[in-house]
């Protein structure tokens, strides 16, 4: 099963368990459309109808909002945005909103919400191109998920839609796997497999990619594939990469890193965004803190540069961290 | 319309004791009492009382940096609230809002968004779940007249309309945004008129007259209640005091605050139900007498209250 199948899948299974449950977005159920920019929701309407999968204006503050509050109401909204660029749109009711208003009322409100974004860079230019985890695993209230397997992406939507906080749900545009007209150049083949049986994936729970013993490289979406590469190549000179994927920010699995880097003493941390305020180095500070005994060598981030995402291909792909970037890192620390 | 009598005294008392609750706050801020800011809500007391007399407990209001009078309205009790604002356990949140996020779900009030134009689209959604779930209630959204400026009102107000939610959009008019003149920021006179921007329907009510305001929302909400879609209600009106605590009008011309300062809505609701013959002189000062009983008991619970322990500032984040 392709990514976007698995999520689709597990929007219909949660909404034909839960009435409460709708997804509301642009373009997400126009009747011969794409079903989102990216497929996730295609024909979704023919089984639940305009009103649960519900199309709004290009208005993504106001449908952010809106979700707020029918979450409040006990509702229990997907959002999504077509890419995650547009949250910025949104930032007041993410942030202010919905990862504020159950501490404000002393724990009386919930707000039961989902929104979901692709990121990632493909050529579009920088302002569809970004990957923006890191500014909401920065806002306290707000749970984070970017999984990078179709058995990943079911899982974690599945426990996503269930949680009773609002949940940023990050997937990439590459690891999709949409076909026909939307069809990513570029994307990577990552059908996974998929149980017929229910099941959930916990937040705050790692996974362990490949086990290794020389060092740990935490990855997240697309850099889960550049990481796994960069294994296989480094396996044949001698060298083990245990990879980790996280597979939630918030809440982030801290043990299992911990546990990875006193067994290898060595940390390469390897994300998509930004190097400089990006989520590696939250994961790196809080090793430097607490497993500061277990390295051997100093921690390092592969990471994208500094600056927007450039439109040339030969300018992006210079910009976007790839497995040769972590085979460089790691040699940095490797002797 | 007719409005029953006892609708049209819950409408004074309740006007009163919003006033003198705001007063009480100011004195008690002003002697360092009490934590925090306030955007403070005399002169105002019709709209949110004339709105909340057409709603059911189960309706719900979304508020504004200026909620007090709207969580009082709404039934958010004077003990809560008054404890909310000395920043105590027993306050309406526990002591985790404050002012400005005033409100309490079990009486319809959500907790006050505090950011211009935040509740807009919030309270668009509670009217979208109301919509789903195929409930009667309606949702009614308080913002002022410089929410209108921000881009969130518009996303709402379509998508109110778009999708004929059950909600009504109260605009109160009381012509500053903080300090600034509403002439310095919009071409048009009536915010109302916005409303036809968004195929709605749009009406301009003397904000000062608590039946005015009354009859307008009661049309609204049973339109809303009926399925007919949503109404932007906007009530011209008028802050007595400043923006905010310390604010001292210095930017508002003399003229136009002495005309609207003699349009107080409480004396001029006062002398209609002595005039009808419903209230009688003495009742009158019975009503302030007991407002002011039940607000004096609300500061001596709020005072008598616990404080929260320090690390109660870790609960909560998570559900």
């Amino acid at each position: 099963m392709y990514i976007v199948e698995a999520l689709r899948e597990a929007i219909r299974e949660e909404m034909r368990r839960d009435e409460t449950v709708f997804c509301i977005g642009e373009d997400i159920g126009i009747e011969g459309g794409f079903g989102g920019a990216f497929t996730v929701t295609l024909d979704l309407w023919k089984e639940f109808g305009h009103e649960r999968i519900l199309d709004t204006p290009i208005s993504e503050l106001g449908l952010t909002g809106v979700a707020v509050g029918a979450a409040l109401m006990g509702m229990r909204p997907i959002a999504d945005v077509q890419y995650c660029d547009f949250l910025f749109c949104a930032m007041d009711q993410l942030v202010n909103e919905a990862a504020k208003m159950r501490y404000m009322s002393g724990g009386k409100l919930k707000v039961p919400m989902v929104m979901r974004a692709p990121v990632g860079a493909t050529t579009r230019g920088a302002q569809h191109a970004q990957s923006v985890e890191s500014y909401f695993v920065h806002v306290p209230g707000l749970k984070v998920a970017c999984p990078s397997t179709a058995y990943d992406a079911k899982g974690l939507l599945k426990t996503a839609i269930r949680d009773d906080n609002p949940v940023l749900f990050f997937e990439h545009k590459l690891l999709y796997g949409s076909r026909g007209v939307r069809k990513e150049k570029g994307g990577l083949d990552v059908q996974g497999e998929v149980p017929d049986e229910e099941y959930l994936i916990p937040f705050g729970v790692a996974d362990v990619k490949r086990e290794g013993k020389d060092v740990t490289v935490i990855a997240t979406l697309k850099m889960v594939y550049e990481a796994m590469a960069a294994a296989e190549i480094l396996n044949k000179e001698g060298i083990s990469i245990e990879v980790i994927d996280p597979r939630t920010l918030v809440p982030l699995d801290k043990e299992a890193i911990l546990k990875s880097v006193q067994k290898t003493g060595k940390l390469v941390i390897a994300h998509e965004d930004n190097l400089t305020g990006g989520w590696g180095g939250e994961i790196a500070a809080i090793v430097a803190d607490e497993g500061f005994n277990y390295l051997d060598a100093p921690i390092k981030r592969v990471c994208a540069p500094d600056t927007p995402v450039p439109f040339a291909p030969v300018m992006e792909k210079f910009y976007v961290p790839d497995a040769e970037d972590i085979i460089k890192a790691i040699r940095e620390i490797v002797k | 319309m007719a409005i029953p009598k006892e609708k049209l005294v819950w409408m004074y008392e309740k006007m009163v004791e919003i006033r003198k609750f705001e007063e009480r706050i100011h004195y008690l801020f002003l002697q360092g009492q009490m934590p925090g800011t306030i955007h403070l809500y005399p002169g105002q007391e019709a709209v949110a009382t004339g709105v909340c007399a057409n709603l059911n407990k189960d309706d719900v209001i979304a508020s504004t940096h200026r909620p007090h009078g709207h969580a009082l309205a709404k039934g958010v009790s004077l003990r809560s609230a008054m404890a909310e604002l000395f920043a105590k356990t027993t306050g309406c949140c526990k002591a985790k809002g404050g002012s400005m996020h005033m409100g309490d779900m079990d009486v319809g009030a959500i907790p006050a968004i505090a950011i211009v134009g935040g509740g807009i689209p919030v309270a668009t959604g509670a009217a979208l779940a109301f919509k789903m779930k195929r409930t009667k209630q309606v949702a009614v959204s308080f913002f002022g007249d410089g929410a209108a400026n921000e881009g969130a009102f518009h996303e709402a107000l379509n998508m109110g309309a778009i999708w004929s939610l059950p909600i009504v959009y109260v605009c109160e008019n009381n012509l500053y945004g903080a300090s600034t003149h509403v002439s310095k920021v919009m071409k048009i006179k009536d915010i109302a008129i916005r409303a036809s921007s968004y195929g709605m329907e749009g009406k301009v009510v003397d904000g000062n007259d608590v039946i005015s305001v009354y009859e307008a929302v009661h049309e609204a909400v049973s339109k809303a209640r009926d399925g007919k879609g949503p109404t932007l209600v906007e009530c011209k009106t008028y802050r007595r005091g400043g923006h905010s605590r310390t604010d001292g009008n210095i930017y508002r011309d003399k003229e136009e605050e002495k005309e609207w300062l003699a349009k107080d809505p409480i004396p001029r609701m006062k002398e209609y139900l002595i005039g009808k013959g419903i209230l009688t002189e003495a009742q009158g000062k019975e009503i302030e007498e007991k407002k002011e009983m039940e607000i004096d008991d609300a500061v001596e619970f709020a005072k008598s209250s616990p404080s929260p322990k320090p690390e109660d500032a870790l609960e909560d984040v998570f559900a």
